[in-house]
């Protein structure tokens, strides 16, 4: 820098004064910015979901098989969703709870579809750091709120996927989904 | 020689960095005020090109290879997975396909550049052995990228050319047992290939970096072929080349963007649409273009391992070019018999490249045989007798004293006084 700051100061004037040569260098520089931009996008985009992974967005589920008391895992872009038949007694206890015992208070009819009080559908993937919890099917351990339990840290979900006992900080996330008939959903 | 690095930078970050790791201070000389002759034309700037295209090549290879599948069932299909589903898959892949054309092109033009202005003379020998080092790695690396889409072309290609080992007596069949990690072209081959190809744009960036250091210790050749005598001579690297660079980059990405663009498989071969079948070979088969004239050298002969010896030392060759040529002067601009026979062979090499996309029959024959015949008798023969019997024309005295002296023009001689010269 010292070497060519000789010939350089022909071409500069005194520190303070904008020239046209500056505003020639921000454009110059602007440019080559939205240049190298235009360049990097391709490349990053291509690492986004490509179009025969955005296909697979949707899943059918049968819901005729599942007995009361019984949960199916069915694999949803990757991820397992449970899919639980609920018994009367665990809907009266995920619908009575207070909801200041909560840690993220949310209420069942929240989390269920009108009229279908019976089915609890929950991406399976605990919210703490990511593992599958247990409980879906029923000689799993369930945990205290008879949910779900998972075994990587201990959290422990109620049988309306709502968390109640930590670490983790929220309730199973809802997949969205809708019943074409009684005996049918459709995921994603 | 330990010690803290006493920088001039006045940035205090970049000066702390500098002071530790002087590698500012080291940029700033080799390609800051990187003393270069002021004399370049156009044709001086194919190597910042190549290194520009190796950079394309690596970082488009980079994500092309987030979506392959190096599996004999699965490569083909991934291919057209990343042309149909991914996004701008199709750009990524046709920049890369295309890339090596233009990587040949660029390297080509700038190998004639050194062969016409003598660039591979004392003291700039290793320098070029060291080009040819890495020619022949470009042409190890675009040769097993080919065979990846696993297409027909892929696969025959791979087959052929692994093939031409076992030529050699004894030791052949077993070398090509090796390479292919099996008794034919087959998934061992694909996985391996996959692993090389990845590894060898890396090694040739080693390679390349040991080029360049060779280039910055001898400078620069140039048009008029004459050592570089005072610092009036020369000009700093930046801004002058930087700018003169950019210049030939822009056109070059032009020529680039309209291949990809307009035409991305114009150089292509149909055949390689159709996915590789062991059983059937495709009834016009030949290599990319860049390979053509090595492949007509190959066919020119009728032994088996003559022919390959040919192919193989029509490259070998390169590698004592400098002592073949015994002529003292540089620059084919003051080598009057030079200056016409350089175009012959550049003829040749032509002739050759159109033999090869032929098939081998009739008038091909005859004029890859005459061909391949010219192509060696230029080195082996021409050269070293040309440089004993021709007479240059009397050299300039410095860089500066055409300009100055003949013409009186300006101080920064531009590239119109070389066009006629390479024209004659």
């Amino acid at each position: 820098m010292a070497d060519s700051s000789a010939a350089a100061a022909a071409h500069h004037a005194p520190s303070g004064e904008v020239t046209k040569r500056d505003l020639l260098q921000l454009i110059a520089v602007a440019g080559a910015a939205i240049g190298a931009g235009a360049i990097a996008w391709p490349l990053i985009d291509s690492m986004n979901p490509s179009k025969d992974v955005l296909a697979l967005s949707s899943v059918e589920v049968d819901l005729t098989p599942v007995t009361e008391g019984q949960g199916i895992t069915i694999v949803w872009q990757g991820k397992p969703i449970f899919v639980r038949h609920r018994t009367a007694a665990e809907i009266k206890e995920a619908q009575d709870v207070k909801l200041s015992d909560l840690i993220e208070p949310q209420a069942d009819s929240a989390r269920v579809k009108a009229g279908h009080d019976q089915w609890i559908v929950l991406i399976g993937i605990c919210t703490h750091l990511g593992c599958v919890p247990l409980g879906n099917k029923p000689s799993d351990p369930r945990g205290e709120w008879g949910g779900w339990f998972c075994p990587c840290h201990g959290s422990q979900y109620d049988t309306s996927g709502r968390v109640r006992h930590g670490p983790a900080p929220a309730n199973l996330a809802l997949p969205p989904y809708a019943f074409e008939s009684d005996t049918k959903i459709k995921v994603g | 020689m330990a010690g803290l690095h006493k920088s001039e930078f006045a940035n205090p970050v970049i000066n702390w960095i500098d002071t530790r790791l002087p590698i500012f201070t080291m940029m700033q000389k080799e390609y800051g005020v990187f003393p270069t002759p002021k004399n370049f034309n156009y044709l001086w700037n194919f190597g910042a090109l190549a290194m520009v295209n190796l950079m394309i090549m690596i970082i488009t290879g980079i994500f092309l290879a987030m979506n392959y599948q190096p599996n004999t069932e699965l490569a083909f299909g991934s291919v057209q997975h990343i042309m149909r589903d991914v996004n701008y898959g199709w750009l990524l892949r046709y920049v890369h396909q295309n890339g090596a054309s233009m990587f040949f092109i660029v390297t080509y033009i700038h190998i004639f550049r050194g062969m016409y202005y003598g660039s591979y003379k004392n003291p700039r020998e290793l320098l070029w052995i060291l080009g040819v080092v890495i020619l022949i790695l470009m042409m190890a690396t675009a040769f097993m990228g080919y065979v990846l889409p696993w297409g027909q072309m892929s696969y025959w290609g791979a087959t052929v050319i692994t093939n031409l080992f076992s030529a050699f007596p004894i030791v052949g069949p077993k070398i090509v047992t090796l390479l292919w990690g099996g008794f034919s072209v087959d998934n061992p081959t694909l996985n391996r290939f996959f692993s090389l190809h990845y590894l060898l744009p890396f090694v040739l960036v080693g390679v390349i970096f040991l080029h360049v250091a060779a280039l910055h210790i001898t400078g620069s050749n140039n048009p008029l072929g004459i050592d570089v005598k005072s610092p009036q001579d020369t000009l700093p690297f930046h801004p002058y080349y930087t700018v003169k660079d950019s210049v030939g980059i822009c056109v070059y990405l032009a020529v680039f963007a309209a291949l990809v663009f307009f035409a991305p498989n114009y150089l292509g071969d149909p055949n390689n649409f159709i996915p590789a079948n062991p059983l059937q070979t495709p009834a016009d088969i030949v290599p990319e273009w860049y390979f053509l004239p090595y492949y007509a050298i190959l066919r020119s002969v009728p032994n088996k391992l003559l022919g390959v010896c040919m192919m193989f030392g029509s490259l070998l060759v390169l590698f004592v070019l400098p002592w073949l040529d015994t002529s003292r002067v540089r620059s084919a601009r003051f080598r009057p018999i030079y200056r016409q026979l350089i175009w012959l062979w550049v003829v040749a090499v032509i002739v050759l490249g159109v033999c090869g996309a032929h098939k081998p029959e009739g008038i091909w024959v005859i004029l890859s045989r005459v061909a391949t015949l010219y192509y060696f008798l230029h080195f082996l023969v021409i050269l070293p007798v040309l440089g004993k019997l021709e007479r240059p024309l009397p050299l300039p005295e410095s860089i500066s004293q055409p300009v100055l002296g003949g013409r009186g023009g300006g101080p920064l001689p531009g590239s119109a006084p070389a066009k006629p010269m390479e024209k004659a």
